[in-house]
């Protein structure tokens, strides 16, 4: 199966290694994977913050770069979410509107790819260690994707997993909230971690590389024992 | 008490509040009990998401037709006595309320919880003429007795003291001797209240729903105090938004349903209490003069905009419990007597941008309130829009911002160019990197690192990895 990657800025700058995880993950599973050259950043960052003319430029190129793809997978429901909501951003417009609805008809975020379209839960993963798992908000919510990545967990070998208490409330990332209201945010993800510490847990994983960096960056501040982890390095193991 | 409550900066409102720990307790342990009972409930009836449908489809209709519904509870309503009064402006409501009390020559007025009157200052109106105001609401009233502190939440306005607070304030303002035991607390109100009711001269209340095909108002409340508001005083005056309206019973029962649930975690509160006109011959009690004030104050502006939804409202404050964000910087942080979610979106529509420019930002999008919202305002989306407004309408948005953002849109617009900043970005982060990451970062990066590090960025992109991979060269 021919699968295109939306890697998404966060894991192309910063989180090299989530994307090195899905690439080995899914061929693994017997895709076929091509990275678009000219895929840049989804426009999410502009979008939210109430630039949208000014993100749909970004959203232009994404969709130009992704024409081609049968399947687009992206490793964070967010940004996965953000495909979903062009042809929103389009209404209307007779070019880009259908171009819009294509890509995000054939977009998946990658446990949603995996447990929905490839159809397997058990990708043979082994990882020792208690867990809890961090339900991003647009991924649950906006997206709906819940139960594919606890499915996918379930079937780690070695991996105890701790529900998460507050597993629905928002970490306090909020892309560009998490400068502008930068004290708030500290206050959310300062409770998150409060959450994550209370299970017990040694492995902290999520399913969104904006929400990790925020609350793995909390993480590493306060020198917690806790290793973060995306859900693609942890199939991975 | 207008709707806006503080002339101080947002940013020093909300670094106030979080050093409130009192507050950050109550709120937090007050949310987590309200939303579990939510959830219990909407769990037991069963249905939920029809019911929130249905519960959409009502609201959506009766602002469709919000002329024809008007009309017909004015109507209503003069058939049974009543006088209707629509005011366009807070102060034609204020102005028609004083007229009243002028007339008849009110000295105490006792008032049921309801925050339209908040939103029209009513209070401040009434005490000018020399009248004494005596709020009736458990909540309001420890307000009003402390000096006035504005609600910090849509339905229990004192939700961010807890009880030794609240002992503490009647001992210094009114030399109470008990104990915090809310039992100890009720009790000492309710005997101060019952008087009140019985001497006042006018009661006036607010109105959860006003039922369109028989003119009534019906109100809900947990404590009792509206019915006593409207038994005993002769003159009744009900102040409604314009958009609180159901064409019949069997609509209001759904509301109803979805608003006691949705608020406190209950299949019904203690008393539901629907009202029609002025004392019949052979009642025993009732008014025998009664005004319905309708306010405006900016909605009809609302009508027929993008944000026709937050209209729908039933002010269950449903969205204010599962704010992530309320939680930690409470009511009072926004700035205007409409809190959380509903609040960021109502009060620049109410308020005007200037004064509530920042509160749609006071939000991670996470649509939690949408989620909780028992008639579907798909508040996250509201918020979003408003931002989209403030950037491009209003020409609010800080200078640094839109500059950033054009950089963006040109970065964003090609390939090359973002290639190139992001190449930057490793080297440009290194004298602020230490150990793979950067604890005190500069320009807006410090807002971040002041709680948590900020991750360096690689040094070689993912795309590399994978291209130099694709070519056959090792990982």
């Amino acid at each position: 199966m021919k699968v295109t990657l939306f890697a998404t800025c966060l894991v192309d700058m910063f989180q090299g290694d989530v994307g090195k995880a899905v690439v080995e993950v899914l061929e693994r599973l017997g895709c076929d994977l091509d990275f678009p050259e000219h895929q840049i950043c989804c426009g999410q960052p502009a979008y939210n913050s109430g630039y949208v003319k000014e993100s749909q430029n970004a959203m232009k190129k994404m969709i130009t770069a992704f024409e081609h793809a049968e399947y687009v997978v992206s490793p964070s429901g967010s940004c996965a979410y953000m495909f979903k909501e062009y042809p929103e951003v389009f209404r209307g417009d007779p070019v880009w509107e259908p171009k819009a609805q294509a890509l995000a008809d054939k977009t998946y975020e990658f446990t949603e790819f995996i447990v929905d379209v490839l159809k397997v839960e058990d990708v043979g993963a082994h990882l020792e260690g208690k867990a809890t798992y961090h339900t991003s908000c647009h991924m649950t919510r906006l997206l709906g994707v819940t139960e594919a990545p606890l499915k996918l967990l379930n079937q780690v070998k070695g991996l105890q997993y701790v529900e998460l208490p507050g597993k629905d409330r928002c970490c306090g990332f909020g892309g560009t909230f998490s400068v502008k209201m930068g004290n708030i945010s500290g206050e959310m993800v300062n409770e998150k971690v409060q959450n994550v510490e209370e299970t017990r847990a040694d492995i902290l994983i999520g399913a969104d590389a904006g929400c990790l960096m925020n609350i793995g960056g909390r993480i590493t501040r306060q020198g917690k024992p806790i290793k973060v982890m995306h859900i693609a390095e942890v199939l991975n193991s | 008490m207008s709707m806006k409550t503080s002339n101080e900066r947002f940013h020093h409102r909300v670094a106030k509040e979080l050093e409130n720990t009192f507050m950050r307790g109550a709120v937090s342990s007050a949310q987590e009990r309200l939303q579990t009972r939510r959830l219990e409930q909407a769990d037991e009836l069963g249905h939920w998401e029809e019911w929130r449908s249905h519960g959409e489809e009502i609201r959506k209709h009766v602002l469709a037709n919000l002329d024809y519904y008007l009309y017909q509870l004015s109507e209503n309503v003069s058939k049974r006595g009543g006088h209707v009064y629509f005011a366009q402006t807070a102060k034609e409501a204020t102005d028609y309320i004083q007229s009243i009390a002028k007339n008849k020559n009110a000295t105490k007025i006792v008032k049921s919880k309801s925050m339209v009157t908040e939103e029209i200052d009513l209070n401040a109106a009434l005490e000018k003429l020399g009248c004494q105001v005596i709020e009736t609401d458990l909540g309001e009233y420890i307000l009003q007795v402390d000096d006035h502190e504005p609600p910090s939440h849509i339905v229990a306005p004192a939700l961010h003291k807890n009880k030794e607070q609240i002992r503490d304030i009647f001992k210094e303002k009114q030399g109470y001797e008990k104990s915090e035991e809310p039992e100890e607390l009720a009790l000492y109100v309710r005997q101060k209240l019952r008087n009140e009711y019985l001497t006042a001269d006018i009661g006036i209340t607010g109105c959860n729903f006003a039922i369109a095909e028989s003119g009534s108002i019906t109100l809900v409340t947990n404590e009792g105090n509206a019915d006593l508001v409207t038994a005993l005083p002769k003159t009744q005056i009900t102040v409604m938004g314009m958009e609180r309206i159901v064409p019949t019973f069997e609509e209001m029962e759904v509301l109803v349903s979805l608003l006691t649930r949705s608020a406190v975690g209950q299949k019904l509160t203690s008393y539901i209490t629907t009202l029609t006109g002025i004392k019949d011959e052979g009642d025993t009690d009732g008014p025998e003069d009664f005004h319905l004030v309708i306010v405006d104050n900016g909605r009809s502006a609302i009508l027929g905009s993008e944000f026709q939804p937050i209209l729908q409202c039933i002010r269950c404050a449903a969205c204010v419990n599962a704010c992530p964000v309320y939680r930690h910087v409470g009511g009072h942080s926004y700035g205007s007597i409409y809190s959380g979610p509903v609040g960021v979106v109502l009060s620049p529509l109410l308020g005007g941008y200037e004064d509530f420019k920042e509160l749609p930002y006071a939000s991670t999008l996470c649509g939690a309130c949408t989620d909780a919202c028992p008639v579907k305002i798909p508040l996250h989306q509201l918020i979003h829009r408003h931002r989209q407004v403030i950037v491009e309408n209003e020409g609010k948005a800080p200078v640094s911002e839109k500059l950033l953002m054009k950089a963006f849109g040109l970065g964003a617009s090609s390939p090359t160019l973002y290639k190139m900043a992001t190449k930057v970005a490793s080297p440009a982060m290194a004298p602020f990197t230490k150990d793979q990451k950067i604890s005190n970062g500069p320009g807006p990066l410090k807002a971040w690192t002041e709680a948590r590090d900020f991750p360096a960025p690689n040094k070689n992109h993912f795309r590399d990895w994978f291209k130099h991979r694709q070519q056959g060269g090792d990982e």
